[in-house]
């Protein structure tokens, strides 16, 4: 038994030291871990056809550094559990060299163990709630500063909202986004008592009551508006009562941080014309590089009808970062590419130039949008590039953390002591 | 009165400054219209387009007294005012072509030519800009001829108006024909008066006309008089304001540390603080003589604190007694915004009117909910009350079948447009294909399982999760939409407080008319009578002369169909995913258990009081929807152990085991 | 005694060799003591499963044996896995904050040190105070005692009330199924004080033991699991061997004759949920330090379903049945899920299994009750030579379990 796990062990290291001597295993591996089935495949699919399109595309034009690409797609099946048993097998039996995946926090929080343990490497792609910082994480969806924030100010400021319905799905995301813009608003002097904050759960569908509270805000004479976390279906039965009890944008103006064009293809949104919501990316962006996106993505998918989204702009530009970047480092070696990432700069699909900062958030700019009648969003309003901020400033335990994984090489260092909190990540 | 002179005179300056550079601009372009010369002054506020500085642009507008400025205005809400980019100039433009836009002169009204979509930039004013140029319109379209323009200026009164509006509208009444809108000027001009007038008799007639009106205009009006703001007063509270109440400190209103917070007594000391003071004043391995490896201890802590307050480093911090004195010399008042006293009360009068008016009406809402979800279990469980209730049959993929009902809705919308049309084809429709594949399932897969229940709950489970998946493959993961004809889009309004969505009535309705199909068939035709001969002794039935196979398949058939046509109601007013029926299962199951087996009055009564103590629940806990749901699950779970039979529990021989 | 228990029921030292060569096996393989051909996920994924085996076998004591379909004993899984969990993420975080705040030029007060750690854990539900639930999550011993005792209490009460009333059969399986959907909705708020859908994460990494490999700790709780098993499995056969074990299908075959015998019905019955709660209580506990993460979509009904159908299709009434049947699903679910299974063109359509397993297992669930009523574990009869009475057809007297028409014409 001994001898031969000594002899194993030489063969591994024998074997390791000629790995070691080749510049580049091809092909190079790209993990996708979205879920193709249960609740989330709802959202994660299309994220998987995407990414297949992109490794498709990069394959055309050469692949990275010499070798073609192969995406490894695994299906966690939307169980949290299964997320973390999928990262190591894509890090232990197929030996990727990146993972993009995971749509819910929970998933990632459940993935971020076994990514930090086994020293992977994830894109994650969709909008969150911040607070949170590993080094094996790039995220190129929002942080709250990215999304939440910008759309309170539009509140605030340019609709002249005195009160506010935080309205969201029980689950963390909502939970920790509200959290920050209940510290923020108080900040900004709304009154404690002018924010009503609601939790539905996943899949709610009886909203009348929700609704009529809402309305019933209205009554000492504040203009009210309503932040919707409402993740998913949810959102049909939510648009579906306030259109049938004839509630204008006009009256009270809803914006959302979790409908984007492929939540709306579920609707008729002939009634919901003027509400909002919040993304880094529309699909009715008019530049050249958005065209070109829309056209690949029609003739990937087969069908004319498909919309993009806002989370598809994440892998985009992430998967493009990630390819230059390896380019630029010679290797996909993750702690290589790592220190290549920073710096990259890629062009939005909105215009402008996203930059991937030392703290693994992206600088993007922050668009808001009205909801048309065919579905799609027209863009009122368009930032300049917003440095994503994963530690907020709103909430007074995480306003002095702050993230520099180049410098400082820690994500949760308190500037107050001047000492580095943890080195992983929280989860 | 020093440093108001030194703001009139630093403000004279700033003005005659302004003013020279004004005459200092180029004079303006002659070419250019009197509208288009305002335009271009304001341009650059007009193409930033944000709610905080366009107000002088707007103010520019309305007030340049042209005759053009309606239709700027109007142009510009509707988003259909564009700048030329070639020469910064402001058109209504509208797309004639292909990319093509044909210009309209602002000053003119004429036609002025064309351009491509390229030269143009729309400016796109967002809701709140609308907003105030909706005011502004005000003047100008309140006496307009077009009643849809009044009607617009009556709705942006109604949402912002201002105390010069006054007195346009008062004027515009006597004018008005419509008497709709006639009706509400008048309630405009009322709240208007409540929220602006100068004269305080006229605000509290017109308060007092107002009081125990139930339309949240009129809360939203009185509420900010009644507002107050809670002072504190070292010296007594002053004559001259309006106060509301006293308070005493420690109240839940007024916890005692917010109240010692707004005395001008030493600022209390947290430990956080107490720790950073510390921190900071660590001086060789010791703080105030304590060393500091001792300092974990949090009596340490304030003794070195209290040695550095000593020493004069630190501000000392308040003692209980301390604190007390500063409370005790300070008055705590809630003091209304509102000046006139007279007002306030009138206001609160009202209010107080309003509020039992509201109060009631709220019961009134909430027992309306409570029915509406009531009957959205009850149409959800019928079905299963005769597959499960008369049969006995546990139908693990009964939520399936709804699925299955909207999503023949979906189809239907998808080949027939019309939206009435379509529900009215729909209906029958999923009627005849879950009644189809109930028929299937009972003759492939339940019939072999009569004896074992248990065991058809797995059969039919292992239908469940192989229809949904199906279901996702053919129709995608992402939800469909089934939308409802517009004469069901609506809702149907008492007043402000009571409401109820139209779908939600046809919901009920239908219920209704499924109770009395379900009681005619059971109790009236010879179906419903074989039905209950085969529940009741299978064997004996048989021996009469029925079919009990036959029987068992068509009450299956007919169960699983109702299942169906509730899929295309509940489609109607949520999502229709696949998925939807995984959520009505356990509640159908939980429904058809609370109301007693195999009695359809006792699932009636079940679903209505699963939907009234959810809703009840509901209205405990508002801020948490999920909580409502936990509770009423318990207090089933509870109450199916007095009554494990149901409500109404069949008796005698009927019972069986 | 104990050796003509084991003497009287050859099949349990069939089993019990079979998991030992199993484990044997499985060590040699795995990357930390052999040769590395099994990977640390997949000895991670066998721990699991044989805490699936567990399960199955205590509710295969509870349905096949006693007759009471619990919808129900996955939600006592859960808490003995959130009980054990609330100690692993307790410690963990608190050897994480009292190491960053040691750093800093005051020593933290013992006070600090608990809101520190109530600050990492709560922050993401927007809290940071500790509930009282929380109350010995500073304490193993405590924990521990508590993966036991809270499912076990549960089911005491819960099954109290259920079999005084006499609920049985469906009613009781709804029942059952209402107590882990209202469990897991109230897990599902954040202020339950077990951090909402989050659930409790980060499990799989032990307090204190930072540095060993994952490769070895998995390798611990593949041993752990292997051993409970092999206790469970045991103690559940000497529950069903004796007189109780006669008692209890009595129960199952007709309740009402077993009472007028003079048995305290409700006793057994009550005895037997509590027990075998908490073998899932411990069972949850061994799991989800292998997941790394719980939270209350595990609880949800439908998985309490899917462990029915696992005893269902392994064959219950027989303790080996339920551990093949939870294997071999869990295991051909890791198999599709893991997009291993090769796609099958058909020219005008593309089979991609991610899309048609789950109708596959669903469908199988059908044939197996239709056709296979025995199980899997029927096979095992085939060689054994053992016949059942083929129960199909219409009764032929007035009452449930006459002879039925094809027995008769047989």
């Amino acid at each position: 038994m001994n001898f031969i796990k000594t002899a194993l062990t030489g063969t591994v290291a024998a074997a390791a030291l000629g790995s070691a001597a080749f510049a580049q295993d091809c092909p190079i591996k790209v993990g996708v871990l979205h879920s193709l089935s249960g609740t989330m495949a709802i959202s994660e699919t299309t994220l998987k056809d995407t990414m297949e399109m992109l490794v498709a595309k990069q394959n055309e034009a050469g692949g990275v550094l010499g070798c073609d690409l192969e995406a490894v797609v695994v299906d966690p099946a939307s169980d949290w559990p299964l997320f973390a048993e999928k990262a190591r097998e894509l890090l232990t039996v197929h030996e990727v060299d990146v993972i993009f995946g995971n749509w819910t926090s929970v998933s990632r929080k459940s993935v971020l163990p076994v990514i930090e343990e086994l020293n992977g490497l994830l894109f994650y792609p969709v909008q969150y709630e911040g607070e949170e910082s590993s080094k094996n994480v790039f995220y190129t969806g929002a942080a709250p500063n990215q999304q939440a924030i910008p759309a309170t100010d539009y509140f605030l400021e340019e609709l002249g909202v005195e009160k506010f319905a935080l309205l969201g799905t029980d689950y963390v995301y909502p939970r920790t986004t509200n959290n920050i813009l209940e510290s923020y608003l108080q900040d900004k002097g709304i009154a404690e008592e002018d924010i009503f904050v609601n939790y539905t759960p996943f899949g709610h569908s009886d909203w009348s009551k929700i609704v009529a509270d809402v309305v019933a805000l209205g009554a000492d004479g504040k203009k009210v508006g309503v932040i919707s976390t409402i993740n998913g279906d949810a959102n049909v039965g939510f648009y579906k009562e306030l259109a049938a009890a004839g509630i204008s944008a006009e009256d009270i103006p809803v914006v959302a941080f979790s409908v984007g064009e492929e939540e709306l293809s579920g609707l008729d949104t002939s009634n919901l014309v003027g509400h909002l919501a919040a993304w880094n990316y529309f699909m009715s962006a008019d530049t050249a590089e958005n065209e070109t996106f829309i056209a690949d993505w029609h003739e990937f998918i087969g069908s004319e009808d498909r919309v993009t989204n806002d989370p598809m702009e994440a892998h985009y530009i992430g998967f493009n970062m990630w390819v230059n970047a390896a380019e630029a480092a010679g290797s996909t070696d993750v702690d290589a590419v790592r220190m290549a990432m920073y710096g990259q700069e890629f062009p939005n699909l909105t215009g402008g130039t996203a930059v991937m900062n030392v703290n693994h958030h992206l600088s993007k700019p922050v668009l808001i949008g009205e909801i048309l009648e065919d579905g799609q969003f027209d863009i009122i309003s368009q930032t300049e590039e917003v440095p994503g901020d994963a530690w907020t400033d709103y909430l007074p335990e995480s306003a002095v953390l702050k993230s520099d994984w180049k410098d400082l090489e820690c994500g949760m260092y308190n500037t107050e002591t001047e000492t580095c909190v943890q080195l992983k990540s929280n989860y | 009165m020093k440093r108001a002179l030194i703001i009139a005179l630093a403000t004279l300056c700033l003005g005659t400054q302004l003013l020279a550079q004004d005459t200092a601009d180029p004079a303006p372009d002659t070419d250019l219209g009197p509208m288009q010369q305002v335009l271009q002054e304001n341009a650059e506020l007009i193409v930033e387009s944000s709610r905080r500085t366009i107000g002088p642009a707007i103010d520019a507008v309305a007030n340049s007294e042209l005759e053009a400025a309606s239709f700027v205005l109007e142009t510009w809400a509707a988003r259909e005012m564009y700048q030329r980019t070639s020469d910064g100039l402001f058109f209504a433009a509208e797309e004639t072509g292909d990319d093509i836009f044909t210009l309209t002169d602002f000053d003119s009204g004429d036609v002025v030519g064309e351009s491509p979509d390229d030269d143009l930039e729309q400016i796109k004013p967002n809701s709140g800009i609308r907003g105030l140029i909706g005011t502004a319109l005000v003047s100008f379209q309140l006496n307009d001829p077009d009643p849809e323009k009044r009607e617009d200026a009556i709705s942006s009164l109604e949402r912002r108006a201002n105390a010069d509006l006054l007195a346009p509208l008062r004027a515009s009444i006597e004018p008005e024909t419509d008497p709709a809108l006639r009706a509400r000027k008048i309630r405009t001009e009322r709240l208007l008066t409540i929220a602006y007038d100068p004269d305080e008799a006229a605000r509290i007639a017109a308060i007092e006309e107002m009081s125990g009106d139930l339309g949240v205009d009129v809360r939203a009006t009185l509420n900010p008089l009644v507002a107050t703001t809670i002072r504190a007063y070292p010296d007594g509270v002053p004559d001259d304001v309006n106060v509301a109440y006293t308070l005493r400190p420690g109240s839940d209103e007024l916890p005692r540390m917010d109240a010692y917070a707004m005395t001008d007594g030493p600022a209390i000391v947290s430990p956080d603080d107490i720790r950073a003071a510390l921190q900071a004043n660590i001086d060789g391995g010791s703080v105030g003589g304590i060393p500091v490896a001792q300092l974990s201890d949090p009596a340490r802590r304030e003794a070195a604190y209290a040695a550095l307050a000593e020493a004069g480093t630190v501000p000392p911090r308040p003692t209980e007694a301390d604190i007390d004195a500063a409370l005790d010399a300070t008055t705590f008042a809630a003091i209304y915004a509102e000046p006139s006293a007279a007002v306030t009360a009138a206001a609160e009068d009202a209010l107080s009117a309003i509020d039992t008016n509201v109060g009631f009406n709220q019961m009134l809402d909430l027992g309306l909910d409570a029915l509406s979800l009531a009957s959205i279990y009850f149409l959800a469980a019928i079905g299963l009350a005769i597959t499960f209730g008369v049969m006995g049959v546990i139908n693990m993929a009964h939520g399936e079948f709804i699925m299955m009902g909207a999503y023949t809705g979906y189809v239907v919308q998808q080949v027939i447009p019309n939206h009435t049309t379509s529900i009215i084809v729909a209906i029958p429709l999923a009627f005849a294909v879950t009644f189809a594949a109930g028929v299937a399932l009972e003759r492939l897969v339940i019939r072999w399982l009569y004896n074992r229940p248990l065991e058809t709950l797995l059969a039919t489970f292992g239908i469940s999760i192989a229809l949904q998946q199906l279901a996702k493959n053919i129709f995608g993961t992402q939800a469909r939409p089934l939308t409802s004809p517009d004469w069901l889009g609506g809702a149907v309004v008492l007043n402000d407080v009571v409401s109820i969505s139209t779908v939600r009535i046809a919901i009920f309705v239908l219920a209704l008319i499924f109770l009395g199909v379900f009681l005619f068939i059971m109790k009236r035709t010879r179906l419903g009578l074989e039905t209950r001969a085969v529940t009741q002794n299978p064997g004996m039935a048989g021996a009469m002369g029925i079919n009990p196979g036959r029987v068992n398949m068509l009450t299956f058939g007919l169960g699983s169909g109702i299942a169906g046509i509730a899929g295309v109601a509940i489609g109607l007013y949520a999502q229709v995913t696949s998925e939807i029926g995984q959520a009505y299962i356990v509640q159908s199951f939980m429904t058809v258990v609370v109301g007693g087996v195999g009695n359809i009055w006792g699932t009636l009564l079940g679903a209505g009081l699963i939907g009234t103590l959810h809703k009840g629940i509901e209205w405990f806990n508002p801020s948490n929807t999920l909580a409502a749901q936990t509770y009423m699950i318990i207090f089933i779970i509870i109450f199916i152990q007095f009554r494990p039979r149901g409500i109404i529990a069949l008796k005698g021989r009927a019972a069986g085991d | 005694m104990q050796r003509s228990f084991l003497m009287k029921n050859p099949s349990i030292m069939v089993f019990l060799a079979v998991l030992a060569l199993f484990t044997i096996v499985v060590t040699i393989g795995s990357e930390a003591f052999g040769a590395g051909f099994v990977s640390t996920s997949f000895v991670k994924t066998l721990g699991k499963t044989l805490c699936l085996a567990l399960v199955a076998v205590a509710m295969d004591l509870v349905w096949g044996y006693a007759g009471i379909l619990s919808l129900g004993h996955f939600a006592f899984f859960g808490l003995g896995g959130y009980m054990i969990g609330m100690w692993l993420m307790y410690e963990r975080t608190k050897e994480i904050v009292a190491a960053s705040m040691a750093e800093a030029p005051i020593p933290p007060t013992p006070q600090e040190i608990v809101d520190g750690i109530g600050t990492q854990i709560f922050g993401v539900v927007g809290s940071a105070e500790f509930p009282v639930i929380w109350a010995f999550a500073d304490s193993l011993f405590l924990q521990l005692v508590l993966v036991v005792a809270v499912p076990g209490l549960l089911a005491l009460i819960f099954g109290w009330l259920a079999f005084r009333s006499r609920v049985t059969g469906v009613y009781l399986s709804i029942l059952t199924q209402a107590m882990t959907l209202a469990l897991s909705l109230y897990l599902f708020q954040n202020d339950s004080g077990l951090r909402g859908n989050n659930g409790l994460s980060g499990l799989q990494n032990l307090p204190g033991l930072d540095d060993i490999s994952q490769d070895f700790v998995s390798m611990w709780f593949f041993w752990g699991s292997a051993l409970a098993l092999a206790l469970g499995y045991v103690f559940a056969a000497w529950i069903v061997s004796g007189k109780f074990g006669s008692v209890l299908r009595g129960i199952r075959d007709n309740e009402a004759r077993v009472r007028f015998l003079g048995y305290s019905v409700e006793g057994y019955k009550l005895f037997l949920f509590t027990v075998t709660a908490m073998i899932a209580g411990v069972a949850g506990a061994l799991y989800y330090p292998q997941a790394g993460i719980i939270n209350p979509a595990e609880i949800a009904p439908i998985a309490s379903i899917y462990l029915a159908v696992w005893v269902a299709i392994g064959g219950r009434g027989r303790l080996y049945g339920a551990v093949i049947g939870a294997v071999f699903v869990s295991l051909v679910s890791t198999f599709f899920t893991g997009g291993q299974a090769p796609d099958i063109d058909l020219g005008f359509y593309r089979i991609q299994w991610v899309d048609w397993w789950t109708i596959l297992l669903g469908l199988s669930f059908v044939l197996v009750t239709l056709f296979a009523p025995q199980g899997m574990g029927g096979l095992f009869d085939l060689i054994t030579g053992r016949r059942h009475p083929e129960r199909h057809g219409a009764d032929l007297g007035p009452d449930k379990g006459s002879l039925q028409e094809e027995e008769a014409e047989r």
